[in-house]
């Protein structure tokens, strides 16, 4: 629903915009135009993107996300603290973060519901459930494959130089959502 | 040696899924068949975004709320060509994909733009739909502290973003 408003937005906008300066012919050609250019990009990102999806699921089971599960332990225990008592929800949480770190968001969104469910009391949300999801909002993501592919079909021939500051980047924003999660948790009582 | 990080990976991989004796080949095969099936999903998407991003652009809409909106985003360091990005990246994540694509083409994807567009888009996640998704699947209704928590980190990566893009590349 919230789409829906924004593309009406979106059009009706550059309507307006184009009535005021006086640019509908540039607008008129801008219809068809765009429209070819989200197939061109689609298109052109399609390899890249199944090529990926094929290594993640294969990482998956080649035990990369259980290797690295055991990394996480001292972390996890730290930011949720029910899952040293409770090793399905370490399991799931560990399995919610790897699945993230390694970008397979179509594994990460089940196991993250599943450690929700279990961190879940009553209809107000727990710190540690406040906790996950500000994690799941927050990106972990080490290799954004599918970014890479949009840069690579753009003609960059250099699609990774960019990781350093996407990293450096993606940790102050996962430690900043989880720093003000711990204080406002402190702060804001059920 | 970054040219390396890449094909290595791909073999490393296939190498240790085959010496756990896991057939590798057909598992990539169904992975690549379910990135089809993500594609076939994106791609109405794409189409919409871009026809609405490249109107918007046409219009001159663009460089109207860019003027209009640099004294803020300046103030925050953010170039305010990636407003649009700022403000649909929370909402819906191939949206922001098609937005930032445009400004890659638009500026160049090795532009600063264009770089600083990249690094928002691979350091910050579609925070609303996740909130949505989790909230909904549990019947939670008081979320508490979990918005502003979320968005106060999505506001931390932009700002990252334009910053380190600033320190790296130029």
């Amino acid at each position: 629903m919230v789409m829906s408003w924004i593309f009406t937005a979106l059009v009706g906008a550059s309507l307006l915009a184009a009535l005021t300066l006086g640019n509908g012919s540039a607008l008129a050609a801008a219809v068809p135009e765009g429209a070819a250019a989200g197939v061109t990009l689609a298109l052109s990102i399609a390899g890249s993107v199944c090529l990926w999806s094929g290594v993640g699921k294969l990482m998956e089971k080649a035990g990369f996300t259980k290797a690295l599960s055991r990394l996480l332990h001292p972390a996890v225990c730290f930011i949720f603290p029910e899952a040293k008592e409770d090793s399905v929800l370490e399991s799931a949480l560990c399995g919610n973060i790897c699945a993230n770190i390694l970008g397979l968001g179509n594994a990460a969104t089940p196991m993250g519901i599943r450690a929700a469910r279990r961190l879940h009391k009553n209809d107000t949300a727990g710190d540690s459930l406040c906790r996950l999801i500000v994690l799941n909002t927050a990106s972990l993501q080490l290799i954004p494959t599918n970014l890479a592919a949009i840069r690579v079909s753009l003609g960059c021939s250099t699609p990774f130089d960019i990781l350093p500051a996407v990293w450096l980047t993606g940790s102050c924003s996962v430690a900043v959502g989880l720093t003000a999660a711990f204080l406002l948790g402190r702060l804001w009582k059920t | 040696m970054t040219d390396y990080i890449v094909p290595l990976l791909l073999f490393l991989v296939c190498a240790v899924a085959l010496g756990k004796r896991e057939n590798s080949y057909d598992i990539l095969l169904s992975g690549a068949g379910d990135g089809l099936k993500l594609m076939v999903k994106l791609t109405p998407t794409l189409i919409l975004l871009l026809t609405a991003v490249t109107m918007l652009r046409a219009s001159g809409a663009v460089e109207l709320a860019a003027d209009f909106l640099s004294p803020v985003f300046s103030f925050f360091g953010i170039p305010p060509e990636t407003a649009l990005l700022v403000l649909i990246r929370p909402i819906s994540g191939s949206a922001a994909l098609a937005v930032g694509a445009e400004l890659m083409t638009r500026y160049g994807v090795d532009s600063q733009i264009g770089r600083t567009a990249a690094v928002m888009l691979g350091s910050t996640e579609t925070t609303f739909y996740t909130v949505s998704i989790y909230f909904g699947a549990l019947g939670i209704r008081r979320t508490r502290y979990t918005l502003p928590a979320a968005l106060l980190a999505d506001l931390t990566g932009f700002l990252m973003a334009a910053l380190t893009t600033r320190l790296l590349f130029s």
